[in-house]
């Protein structure tokens, strides 16, 4: 008996529960199931296990090693996090759509071939879509819908990939590809859509601010992580991620410096964030390989905590925007540590993203990549001043909007503060916590005086030019507005398209109508009660046109001819074909 | 929920942060030579205070051209695709 049960069975029967359940019920639920999924997943041993064979195909919905054992962990751990959070708040729609996702997560996690994989793959995007439509705003209707679109084009891209590597005779075992095998590059971009890379990441910045308060934690975990979970797999040490990884991990900040909605700026920085993951895949040593997948453990929880201290702060104000917010440490005390300890997390000693961090830092350095490595740089230290300093500094601290709030509700602190706590443990005892879960073979010891010393000091005078750059008026002022991003093409393109269609199938209609109805009707009228005496005066001999007259003279003919005709031509045609 | 002045509603207690930031970072900085960089992987990494100007100069550079480049060339009306 195999000791593997797919967790994907437990979140998708959750999922289909949780609608009938009653509210206390519910609640006590919720909140069982990730905690049993968590317990679950420690159970399971390394192997291939639940394969089955479909038309030819060898389908494995098992796969259990060090690499996929990593992220379901702390898929589980956030998952929990995430539903503790969420138990004030939560509706069932929510619910629902957060388990089915995490199931489909679980599904791509554990899949062993590129079928299974592709499957799941799929359904991640309509969980997360649910979780933006279960805003029920206008705005979030239309985000929601453009997160479809783009991840479905996103799967055809992936599934023509798939296609054309198995018709030119390669299999379908999940595996590292090469570019130069055939639909390679159709899978890497298939992948590069759900990472978000430079130009393909707008579904990102889009949706995540218009989601659900909860929901908005599932969606910064999941989709990016799994996919970054997919190129570890598929195309570990592929140079070209080091570029593409640097692009994202450097023109999305600049958006956030003028962003004035708090958790947009926050999915800026998880863009960032995740191309330093891109990078660490991209150079593809020991070491940048377990520097990329421990960057994913310790950001997602800090990334989590700082959705969920900005999600609190809108659930108590009901507003996210820089221009609304302010003054809040005084009202809501406890979310704001929780949000700096978060900001901390980032990249301060002691704290999850520090060790993962430098691991990285180090592993571009090993390599003599230089250039990665002074952008990645740039990359941490700017990271740090808005996801780390700004987001607080405009939600908690600034000028007072004069909001007085309740602190946040029980549930959320409690998520938050064991969020706050598992950052902390991972970034202090990083060897007795996450470091055994590292699916490579690296040891790397981050606290060195050299590392501390040289990280504060960039953390420091990050936060020094911060405070210089607000006192002499230079940081831009939060301004109501929207910035334009390379989204615009496709939303005038589209409307333009949507109006212009509108436009041409009315001229169409009232064309035909003219023409049809009005013009041609009265002509065919004619034809047919005149036509047939027309047509025998000229072609049919003496006898045919008396008769022909003698028809048309008994006043059936209007109709009645046509029909005949219509009805021999039709059976003559019937005779032809068979 | 009352409404009692907050800890930094006292300017001098901002000031007193932004004192602290600064014996901070001269701090660092002070410390810097003392810090053994045997293991260095590029030779600007042994330059005392390399991390600190970087860190502040990428700050500067990223706020400059974000405010003068790119909001000028991106910033619309909040209405703008309604």
């Amino acid at each position: 008996m195999s000791d593997f049960f797919h967790p994907a069975i437990v979140f998708f029967v959750a999922a289909a529960l949780v609608p009938f359940l009653k509210d206390g019920f519910r609640k006590v639920f919720c909140l069982a199931v990730p905690l049993f999924s968590l317990w679950n997943i420690f159970q399971f041993s390394p192997g291939v296990h639940w394969t089955t064979e479909i038309v030819g195909y060898h389908l494995v919905l098992g796969q259990v090693d060090s690499l996929s054992m990593l992220f379901a962990i702390i898929f589980a751990i956030a998952g929990t996090l995430g539903c503790l959070y969420m138990l004030e708040i939560g509706t069932a729609v929510e619910y629902a759509a957060a388990f089915f996702y995490v199931g489909t997560a679980y599904g791509v996690l554990f899949a062993g071939d590129f079928i299974t994989f592709f499957v799941f793959w799929e359904m991640l995007t309509f969980g997360a879509a649910t979780l933006v439509f279960a805003r029920c705003t206008d705005a979030a209707q239309g985000a929601g819908m453009r997160y479809i679109v783009y991840h479905v084009l996103g799967g055809l891209v992936f599934f023509l990939g798939i296609i054309m590597l198995t018709s030119a005779g390669g299999s379908i075992t999940l595996r590292a590809l090469d570019l130069t095998l055939p639909g390679a590059w159709f899978i890497f971009l298939g992948m590069g859509i759900n990472c978000a890379w430079p130009l393909l990441h707008t579904w990102l910045s889009d949706s995540y601010p218009e989601a659900t308060i909860g929901g908005v934690i599932f969606m910064s975990a999941l989709t990016t992580k799994t996919a970054v979970y997919a190129l570890t797999r598929v195309f570990p040490g592929e140079e070209l991620l080091i570029w593409i990884g640097l692009g994202m991990a450097v023109l999305p900040i600049f958006y956030a410096v003028i962003e004035n909605d708090l958790r947009k700026v926050l999915a800026f920085c998880i863009i960032n964030q995740v191309g330093f993951m891109v990078v660490g895949i991209g150079i593809g040593t020991p070491l940048s390989l377990n520097g990329a997948t421990g960057h994913v453990f310790t950001h997602i929880l800090y990334k989590s905590l700082l959705f969920m201290s900005i999600g609190a702060v809108m659930y108590r104000t009901g507003y996210s925007k820089a221009t609304q917010l302010g003054g809040l440490y005084k009202s809501m005390p406890i979310t704001c540590i929780c949000c700096l300890i978060g900001a901390a997390s980032i990249s301060a000693p002691l704290f999850g993203g520090f060790v993962s961090k430098s691991m990285l830092m180090s592993a571009a350095a090993e390599g003599h990549y230089t250039i990665a490595w002074l952008v990645l740089l740039f990359g941490a230290a700017a990271v740090f001043l808005l996801a780390g300093i700004k987001v607080p500094f405009f939600a908690f601290f600034s000028h007072d909007a004069g909001h007085r709030v309740k602190e946040a509700p029980p549930f959320m602190l409690a998520a938050m503060l064991l969020t706050a706590v598992s950052c902390v443990l991972i970034g202090t005892f990083p060897e007795l916590t996450f470091y055994s879960l590292l699916p490579y073979d690296a040891t790397y010891e981050p606290y060195t005086a050299l590392h501390v010393a040289t990280q504060l000091q960039l953390l420091f005078f990050s936060a020094l030019a911060f405070c210089l750059l607000l006192r002499a008026g230079i940081y831009p002022a939060e301004i109501r507005s929207i910035n334009l991003e390379v989204d615009c093409i496709y939303r005038i393109v589209c409307k333009k398209l949507y109006t212009g269609i509108g436009r041409i199938g009315d001229a169409i209609n009232s064309k035909s109508e003219e023409l049809f109805i009005k013009r041609w009707t009265a002509k065919i009228n004619e034809f047919a009660s005149a036509g047939p005496v027309k047509l025998a005066r000229h072609f049919g001999s003496p006898e045919i046109q008396g008769i022909v007259s003698a028809i048309s003279g008994s006043g059936a003919a209007p109709l009645g001819v046509p029909v005949l005709i219509a009805v021999i031509l039709l059976a003559a045609l019937v005779v032809f074909i068979f | 929920m009352s409404n009692k002045p907050g800890f930094f509603d006292k300017p001098e207690r901002v000031k007193g942060v932004i004192a602290l930031l600064l014996i901070a970072c001269a701090g660092l900085l002070l410390i810097d030579p003392l810090i053994s960089k045997g293991y260095v992987h590029f030779p600007w990494e042994a330059g005392v205070g390399f991390y600190a100007a970087y860190g502040f100069v990428s700050c500067v550079v990223l706020v400059l051209i974000a405010k003068y480049v790119l909001r000028p060339l991106v910033m619309r009306k909040e209405d703008y695709y309604e």
